[in-house]
């Protein structure tokens, strides 16, 4: 079991974390705006979470934190 | 102090290095070679560096990055070279970063002549590069007054934070003089701290950022107040210039550099003859030392300034005259220098 | 729980200026990355570039400078020369690097600079609006080749890695790409040697990342990180173009 914190707030909804998660674990919550009107990425399916962290090494925004 | 029989640019280069300075970055161009030859051999022997750049355009880039890592730093050229560097100019004095920039001014425009010439104050008084900003500029017209002006360059440089130009001309950096330089004792001196210099980031105080972006327009006109604010206490405070029997003068002649020295000599011809003739010599070119001209034009009858130019800074003498009495010009360029029969001859037209 | 992966301590906390998906934000990271792994976050003084990545002062919590267009090598030579046991880095893009400051970017090498350079090739100018740059592929639409790059009138675009390699003072080059994970880590390592190089004494190093430019190439994120991968790499290869400490590759 692993650990997703992101930043909504600084999230850019690039997506470039939902594209490299080899689990599907993250994706974009089709309903919430952030401060600055991105769609922010979320994790969408956090069970299947194994803390690889290809997600935050991906992350141009710096805002996913990784914890297993 | 003994007195030494030097070459004006190695002089100014020598007193440079008294005067704390210990990063030199140059490129070859005539007629100022001397600073970099002598500074190539010094620097290694007093622990310094010396650089020859790939161009004008590195070696001011290369001050840039040494004065803002908190080094008395200095560079030299002529003309062209000094055209290259405009750029740099223009950000250090946007970043207020503390150098001094030597120009030993050749004929022009384009590449000119090697010869000696005046020809590049506008581009020196009125800042040079792109955007509102000054420098001080500091004439000498002798080998020893070289030697004085470059010391306070350095020490204008950092107690202001901007560049400061040392403007001679050909003649200044090639002839040999006596000079009296300080000896090290006296003048091997520690740059004074800065801590406003990027050194590496404690943690203890905010970062050092060495910049001169402001995006912000409004941002950017508040730093362009304080640069303002900064140039009025300049004007203020640093403003120089000799007078020489101007007191009883029908003619008040203004020169500035080598330019002064044959003024003076045909002044005395002029004297001899039975003429009043003074004269004005500004040291600091910016500031411009408006006030004496200012008060000369209430007595004398008339001004004349001569310069190895096309008529460059009678247009500051115009401004501090401000129309009450005439002001003539004389002057010749290219690299030709106006003899002291010349002048003798101009001034005998303007009394 | 322990944490395996958070933000580097040599980065700020300011929100990075850069367009969503795009990969500046993730060479900052390594760069940040690689200062914090030599414990020389006190001791190093970086230099900005004229481009994307001029507010990089705001990014990286260092001292730092901000360079003229092209100049970041002379500056950084300034300071080194100036403070010749801090660790100093330029960032540049491909306008900056290989067009106005090909002199620069030269003679740092030339001399064996003991200076590290960060050079981003996304192949297009980013801040001015997407014209062309001396790195945009042949055929690459840009603003300023709208019917794409023509050979016969802009040449071929400059494959800088190579160059550099070729100089004696340079003692590590690199080019890497940072369009997925596994890159990234190899990216990371490159970029680390690079500063170990200067640390080192070495000579001259710099580390060619190729990046993205989702917004002036027209693209997605995602669409910007393949076309990394199918039309950039193959012009321009990713290897360690020389390595004082292995001899040449």
């Amino acid at each position: 079991m692993a650990k997703l914190t992101i930043l909504s707030d600084r999230c850019k909804g690039c997506g470039l974390c939902v594209e490299v998660c080899p689990k599907k674990v993250l994706g974009f919550d089709k309903k919430s705006l952030n401060a600055k009107g991105y769609r922010p990425a979320s994790a969408i399916a956090p069970e299947n979470c194994v803390g690889c962290a290809f997600c935050a090494r991906m992350c141009p925004d710096c805002v996913i934190t990784v914890e297993r | 102090m003994a007195k030494l029989l030097m070459k004006g640019n190695e002089a100014i280069a020598e007193a440079a290095i008294r005067a704390g300075c210990r990063c030199f970055f140059g490129y070859p161009i005539t007629p100022q070679n001397q600073i970099p030859e002598y500074m190539s051999k010094r620097m290694p022997q007093v622990g310094g560096t010396f650089l020859q750049a790939e161009s004008e355009v590195s070696a001011i880039n290369m001050v840039y990055g040494a004065s803002g890592a908190g080094a008395r730093v200095m560079t030299s050229s002529s003309g062209p070279g000094v055209s290259l560097k405009q750029e740099g100019i223009s950000y250090l004095a946007g970043a207020q970063l503390p150098c001094v920039i030597v120009n030993i001014m050749r004929g022009g425009p384009g590449l000119g002549s090697i010869q000696p010439s005046q020809g590049d104050y506008y581009q020196a008084t009125r800042g040079g590069g792109h955007g509102d900003y000054r420098l001080p500029v500091l004439a000498p017209s002798s080998v020893g007054e070289a030697v004085e002006l470059t010391r306070k360059a350095f020490d204008l440089a950092d107690k202001y934070r901007t560049p400061v130009i040392v403007l001679g001309d050909g003649m200044i950096g090639q002839m040999m003089e006596p000079v009296e330089l300080p000896d090290d004792g006296e003048s091997a001196r520690e740059p004074e701290s800065k801590p406003w210099a990027a050194r590496g980031w404690d943690g203890s105080s905010p970062r050092a950022i060495i910049n001169s972006l402001y995006i912000d327009p409004s941002v950017l006109e508040q730093h362009n107040l304080a640069l303002q604010r900064k140039f009025a206490e300049i004007e203020k405070a640093e403003t120089s210039f000799a007078s020489e029997r101007v007191e009883d003068a029908d003619l008040v002649i203004a020169a500035y550099g080598t330019m002064a020295r044959i003024a003076r000599s045909a002044i005395r011809m002029a004297r001899a003859e039975g003429l009043k003739v003074g004269m004005i010599r500004p040291v600091t070119l910016w500031p411009f030392p408006s006030e004496p001209f200012a008060q000369a034009a209430r007595t004398a009858k008339a001004f004349l300034t001569v310069e190895m130019s096309a008529g460059q800074m009678v247009d500051d003498v115009r401004l501090a005259v401000a129309g009450r009495k005439p002001v003539h010009f004389y002057g010749r360029t290219g690299g030709m220098v106006p003899t002291v029969r010349d002048v003798l001859s101009r001034i005998k037209e303007a009394v | 729980m322990a944490v395996v992966f958070e933000k580097s301590r040599s980065l700020t906390d300011e929100i990075l200026t850069y367009c969503p998906g795009c990969t500046h934000g993730i060479i900052h990271r390594l760069v940040a990355e690689a200062i914090d792994d030599l414990g020389a976050q006190s001791s190093t003084i970086g230099v900005a570039p004229v481009g994307c990545a001029v507010f990089a002062y705001n990014f990286f919590a260092v001292d730092m400078m901000q360079a003229a267009h092209g100049r970041a090598p002379a500056v950084a030579t300034g300071i080194k020369r100036a403070l010749p046991d801090r660790i100093v880095f330029t960032y540049q893009g491909d306008g900056d690097l290989a067009s106005i400051g090909m002199a620069e970017i030269m003679h740092a090498a030339a001399r064996g600079e003991k200076i590290t350079t960060i050079f981003v090739n996304n192949a297009i100018y980013g801040m001015t609006g997407g014209q062309m740059a001396p790195t945009t592929l042949v055929g690459q639409v840009t603003t300023t080749s709208p019917y794409g790059r023509k050979e016969e009138l802009c040449g071929k675009p400059i494959r800088m890695s190579e160059i550099i390699a070729q100089m004696d003072g340079t003692a590590y080059a690199a080019r890497v790409s940072v369009h997925d994970p596994r890159h990234v880590m190899e990216a990371k390592k490159a970029i680390r040697r690079a500063f170990e190089a200067q640390r080192g004494g070495e000579g001259f190093a710099m580390v060619e990342v190729l990046s993205t430019c989702p917004t002036n190439w027209g693209m997605t994120p995602i669409e910007a990180l393949k076309w990394v991968a199918t039309d950039m790499i193959p012009y321009y290869p990713l290897g360690v173009y020389k390595d004082s400490s292995k001899g040449a590759a």
